[in-house]
């Protein structure tokens, strides 16, 4: 659509900046200082530079917290993505029970965070709980809370089970807004199965797939409460990501400046990554409309 | 005929994934702790509404809730009165600066709350918020308002422009114009963004866990009583996660058409 240029659209803007501002910029802002600043209590700050920046990048415990972070992202995306793309395909199109998977699916989606690792501490236990009792009951040594590995599959099982109904709604809507006569033209063609996927259903599906692809990215990478609740970043710091660090460093052991600069950081790879989001976002919206 | 078999298998066994888990939780609120603990049963042997009993009973625990409602709506109300004019700013104008904002409010929503946490508890504290509805609803609009003006965004996109010329040439005002013709057209789209602003709020933990300690507390922090020195009081806390299911499952069922859109930031 063609936007009148009109910049008293400023006006309109200008609560959400205010609001945003407060939420947003003042918070950052004290981030900021922190992070520059060391202390001995009383309020009484010095300059210390880059110091906590440098401090943070050389130290163990971040890289150590990156890596699973980014190992945890990566798992996520491999498994919830065409796993995502699959059940998308296999959901009926229209009637009932179209309405009736759709609501069951999303679900998990509504489920506070904290609670959805309450029922995953419930459901894995060994004592109490299905899962944990039957895969005891048919002999496998499973217990989340002193075995790493345990931990690992536990918690990207419950990821798994939260958000990939989310990428199979998105992908559920983009294949709704295929013509019929795509399809048509498909089977005139006598096209398989497969190139029916690759050729008509993918490519239709691209800009949903994106925001799905990269709204998983995001979440999972700032995840926190979920794994907080069921392992608390144990067994040791097997399951330590990177929020449950930062949070135990500023609100734990008040280590404010290295917090500070390491959320700083972690911001930083963030907005890295929405403005790669975005960039492409915005390129694939204009090329839709023209 | 084979295909349609098979993917009604591929459902089945997905949506049983996704419910067993709330079965089980379901099932654990309607035992007992004895039994909880003493016996591994499929369906409660002996059915006992104590739990929910225990929380609809205690001011304590039922006060969580009402915290968590009060500021889940004050955040849905804030959030889309600021993301309603916006929206259309954006969907309707290009100014100076607005791609940019546009941006800079996306980065808003990937922000992790982590980051957040520890200031915003300074910030609050220092203008005397700290524990207050206000402050958490105010803290969630971190996220909300710029999901709100995204999916806003989207909806007005599709209402042509012409409409909103015809108005201003018939002489209604803007103001007139916004909210007796425009917000009509849109109205499925602002259920929709409230709905997502709502769920959102309601589904957050850290940032309402570290703005409030007693007046203001919500049930993600209230959960966390059952630990006690008797151990786990697992019955009651599965009755407390059961509860906190209930709003989501009774709204999903008027917006289940959008609920794709809505999290696609209104992109589908």
């Amino acid at each position: 659509m063609d936007k009148t240029q009109n910049n008293k659209a400023w006006f309109l803007v200008l609560p959400v900046l205010v609001i945003v501002a407060f939420s947003a910029v003042i918070p950052l802002m004290t981030v900021v200082n922190y992070s520059v600043n060391d202390t001995f209590g009383e309020n009484e700050f010095f300059w210390n530079g880059l110091g906590w920046f440098e401090d943070m990048i050389a130290s163990d415990r971040m890289h150590s917290a990156l890596g699973r972070q980014v190992l945890f992202s990566a798992i996520i995306l491999a498994i919830e993505v065409p796993l995502g793309i699959f059940i998308a395909l296999n959901m009926p199109k229209k009637g009932f029970w179209a309405s009736f998977c759709l609501v069951l699916m999303a679900l998990p989606l509504l489920i506070p965070f904290n609670v959805v690792g309450t029922i995953w501490q419930i459901f894995g236990r060994v004592d109490i709980g299905l899962l944990g009792h039957g895969l005891a009951s048919l002999g496998v040594d499973y217990n989340y809370t002193s075995d790493a590995l345990d931990a690992w599959i536990t918690i990207i099982v419950m990821d798994v089970w939260h958000w990939t109904s989310l990428v199979a709604l998105l992908c559920y809507a983009g294949l709704q807004s295929i013509p019929q006569a795509y399809y048509q033209a498909a089977r005139i063609d006598q096209a398989s199965r497969w190139s029916v996927f690759r050729f008509i259903e993918l490519p239709k599906m691209s800009g949903v797939l994106l925001i799905a692809v990269l709204l998983r990215f995001m979440d999972s990478f700032m995840i926190y409460t979920e794994p907080f609740v069921v392992t608390g970043g144990g067994p040791g710091n097997s399951t330590t990501f990177l929020s449950i660090d930062l949070v135990k460093m500023a609100v734990g052991q008040f280590d404010l400046g290295p917090a500070a600069a390491f959320s700083i950081m972690y911001f930083l790879v963030i907005l890295l990554v929405s403005w790669v989001f975005y960039t492409v976002m915005t390129t694939l919206d204009n090329a839709e409309t023209k | 005929m084979m295909r349609v078999r098979s993917s009604a298998i591929v459902m089945t066994l997905y949506l049983l994934f996704l419910l067993i888990p709330i079965y089980w939780l379901i099932n654990m609120s309607l035992k007992t702790n004895t039994e909880i603990t003493s016996t591994f049963t499929l369906i409660p042997a002996t059915l006992t509404f104590a739990n929910y009993v225990t929380i609809l009973t205690d001011p304590s625990w039922y006060m969580g809730y009402v915290n968590s409602l009060i500021y889940v709506v004050l955040n849905t109300l804030i959030s889309i009165t600021v993301a309603l004019p916006a929206a259309y700013a954006f969907s309707r104008y290009s100014f100076m600066g607005d791609k940019h904002l546009f941006f800079w409010l996306l980065t808003n929503r990937m922000s992790p709350p982590a980051v957040f946490a520890l200031p915003f508890f300074q910030l609050y504290s220092s203008v005397g918020l700290f524990d207050t509805h206000i402050a958490v609803a105010l803290a969630h609009c971190l996220f909300n308002v710029p999901l709100a003006v995204w999916i806003l965004e989207g909806f007005m996109r599709g209402v042509p422009k012409e409409i909103d010329e015809t108005a201003y040439i018939d002489g209604y005002g803007f103001g007139r114009f916004f909210i007796r013709i425009f917000m009509p057209l849109i109205a499925s789209g602002i259920g929709v963004a409230a709905f997502f602003c709502f769920m959102f709020s309601w589904v957050e933990l850290l940032l309402s866990r570290t703005l409030t300690s007693v007046y203001a507390k919500s049930i993600a922090s209230t959960m966390t009583r059952t630990v006690s020195a008797s151990g786990m009081d697992w019955g009651v806390l599965a009755a407390a996660g059961v509860l906190t299911i209930i709003p989501g499952a009774l709204v999903i069922y008027f917006v289940r058409n959008y609920i794709a859109k809505g999290f696609a930031l209104g992109r589908v």
